[in-house]
């Protein structure tokens, strides 16, 4: 369904992104995973088209879409959340689901009733009235799902749509992502909260300095040492296999 | 569609005035109220529901009004064939503008000096050819009859500010139902999330500032209509940009009666300033500026806001959010 490859680009002297393949297949949920600064949202706005790579290419259901701008992406069927959630402050949640929905309904009535029904989905239907500043974050973060959910996409890119929710929230919003999967809905997610990772994903790529170090299933990747050296540093896999040889000799 | 026969009771009563006043003051007051809320109403479709706020409104003003009098005066046009040209050239003229600054996503301050900026070169170029009168302007015949959009008296300007400004109250009305209202309102809140959310950002704003060119040369070509006169200072200077983004800030941007209430309210603190301070001049300046000032410390979404928040706080309870 998508299929990135070789992206890269670069500010400056920082090399953000480098050479990144990967692909999605139809109706999974993949993950995108990687320490601070990896340069996962950068490779999400390559996807998305808010980003021109400096090379590679992006092809999202068999069509080239490298550098095409974001809105029509969108209308080819792939949307992105934000990281920092952006609402529509001003307006009600209704009214901000709506502006997705515009997207495939002309009219005003059938825009409001359908942003009605993927509230309902994104368990949002008791706020539909609330302006959306006035929501919490876990608020905030489900509203940015339901109005990319509202523009119909086939592929969803979610940036780290469980960050900052505590524990409770977080196993009330997994469900909610299984089941947008379930409705058709193919999706690539950046996540730091690794039981949503693995509870969720099916296949996971791991990205550190900008560039892929892994790829495999959620069991595959906890257990690969470059994975383990990312995240805890230099050295660290073969400490951990020591330790834990010395505990059972 | 309470809102839509509100803004038809409205229209109504307006109408009615001349009928139950001959008093030519009265009637001038509400003739200026209206073509102040008129110019609030073209700022108000960019700057309330586009979020980009223009400080050089006037270059729109203006474009409409020498259209209207360089075509009258140099051409020998009819006033009423001359009204859409002016009102197609606010647009174009607005066109242009967007389509620079909004390409190189000028924003905020930016865009508001941009817009400042062409204002005062507009204004240096009709100061300069004498295709428009150069500095000494141009004065328009005195041919009042309404086959050359001009009139013996009062009544007759009211009722076409009256029908300006009910053609801004249903633009403004269609706006806050309509799709293209809701992206325009999207853009103005968040231009990244409009655009993963499909919203064509350029294409949304460069409509918003021709439909507000458009509205902004209506205002100017009124004014040639009313003074029969128009030079570069009065079409091109700042005075009618502030006006027309006074209205919208004190009654509440982005809403359907912001600009007629801030224009109400405005031109209401006029008169009683000139009343009570007599007739020292700028003393109505100062009283808008202290007004300005106070509006935007303690209430940012204007006077409408007032009501809004009451509204709210009431719905709250019956929905126990």
């Amino acid at each position: 369904m998508l299929e990135a490859r070789g992206l890269s680009i670069s500010f400056g002297g920082l090399r953000a992104v480098g050479d990144v393949t990967l692909s999605v297949p139809k109706g999974a949920i993949v993950g995108l995973i990687g320490p601070n600064g990896a340069g996962k949202s950068t490779l999400f706005g390559l996807v998305s088209g808010f980003l021109k790579p400096d090379s590679g290419s992006v092809h999202f259901l068999g069509r080239d879409i490298t550098g095409l701008a974001p809105h029509l992406i969108c209308r080819l069927g792939m949307t992105r959340t934000f990281q920092i959630v952006q609402p529509f402050g001003a307006q009600t949640v209704r009214e901000n689901i709506a502006v997705g929905a515009h997207l495939r309904h002309a009219s005003r009535r059938d825009a409001l009733a359908y942003a009605e029904a993927v509230a309902t989905r994104v368990g949002l239907a008791p706020q539909l009235n609330k302006l959306a500043l006035n929501l919490t974050v876990a608020g905030r973060k489900r509203l940015e799902l339901a109005r990319a959910l509202a523009t119909e996409p086939q592929l969803l890119l979610l940036d780290e749509v469980l960050a900052g929710l505590n524990p409770q929230e977080i196993t009330e919003v997994i469900p909610v992502i299984r089941q947008i999967r379930d409705t058709g809905v193919t999706v690539l997610m950046i996540e730091h909260v690794m039981q949503a990772v693995m509870n969720l994903a099916e296949s996971v790529y791991v990205l550190s300095n900008g560039q892929l170090i892994a790829q495999g299933s959620p069991a595959e990747i906890t257990g690969n040492t470059r994975v383990i050296e990312a995240y805890l540093g230099h050295g660290t896999a073969e400490r951990l296999r020591k330790a834990a040889e010395a505990n059972h000799a | 569609m309470k809102e839509l026969a509100g803004i038809f009771v409205f229209c109504a009563l307006v109408a009615l005035a001349p009928l139950l006043t001959s008093s030519g003051s009265m009637l001038n007051l509400i003739i200026m109220t209206l073509y102040a809320a008129l110019l609030g109403q073209a700022w108000n479709i960019l700057g309330g529901f586009g979020g980009q706020f223009s400080f050089g409104h006037a270059v729109f003003f203006g474009s409409g009004a020498y259209a209207m009098a360089v075509l009258q005066v140099k051409f020998g046009w009819n006033a009423w064939a001359a009204l859409p040209v002016a009102l197609a050239l606010g647009s174009a003229v607005g066109a242009f503008i967007g389509a620079l600054s909004f390409r190189y996503g000028l924003k905020g301050s930016y865009f508001a000096l941009v817009t400042l900026a062409f204002a005062e070169v507009f204004r240096i170029l009709s100061n300069t050819f004498d295709f428009t009168g150069a500095g000494v302007g141009l004065m328009v015949p005195l041919k009042e009859s309404a086959a050359d959009l001009q009139f013996t008296g009062k009544a007759g300007y009211l009722y076409l500010i009256l029908a300006f400004v009910l053609a801004g109250l249903l633009l403004t009305w269609w706006l806050k139902r309509s799709r293209y209202g809701a992206w325009l309102q999207a853009v103005r809140d968040n231009e990244d999330s409009a655009a993963a959310l499909g919203v064509n950002v350029f294409r949304v704003k460069l409509a918003a500032i021709m439909m507000s060119g458009a509205l902004m040369a209506a205002g100017g070509a009124f004014y040639v209509q009313l003074f029969h006169y128009i030079d570069p200072h009065l079409a091109y200077g700042p005075a009618v940009s502030v006006e027309a983004l006074l209205g919208p800030i004190i009654g509440g941007m982005g809403t359907l009666w912001g600009p007629l209430l801030g224009a109400a309210v405005l031109h209401g603190l006029g008169e009683f300033t000139r009343g009570v301070m007599g007739d020292v001049p700028g003393v109505n300046l100062m009283a808008y500026g202290v007004v300005l000032i106070l509006m935007v410390t303690f209430l940012p979404q204007g006077i409408i806001g007032l009501f809004r928040r009451k509204a709210r706080d009431d719905k709250k309870g019956d929905s126990g959010a």
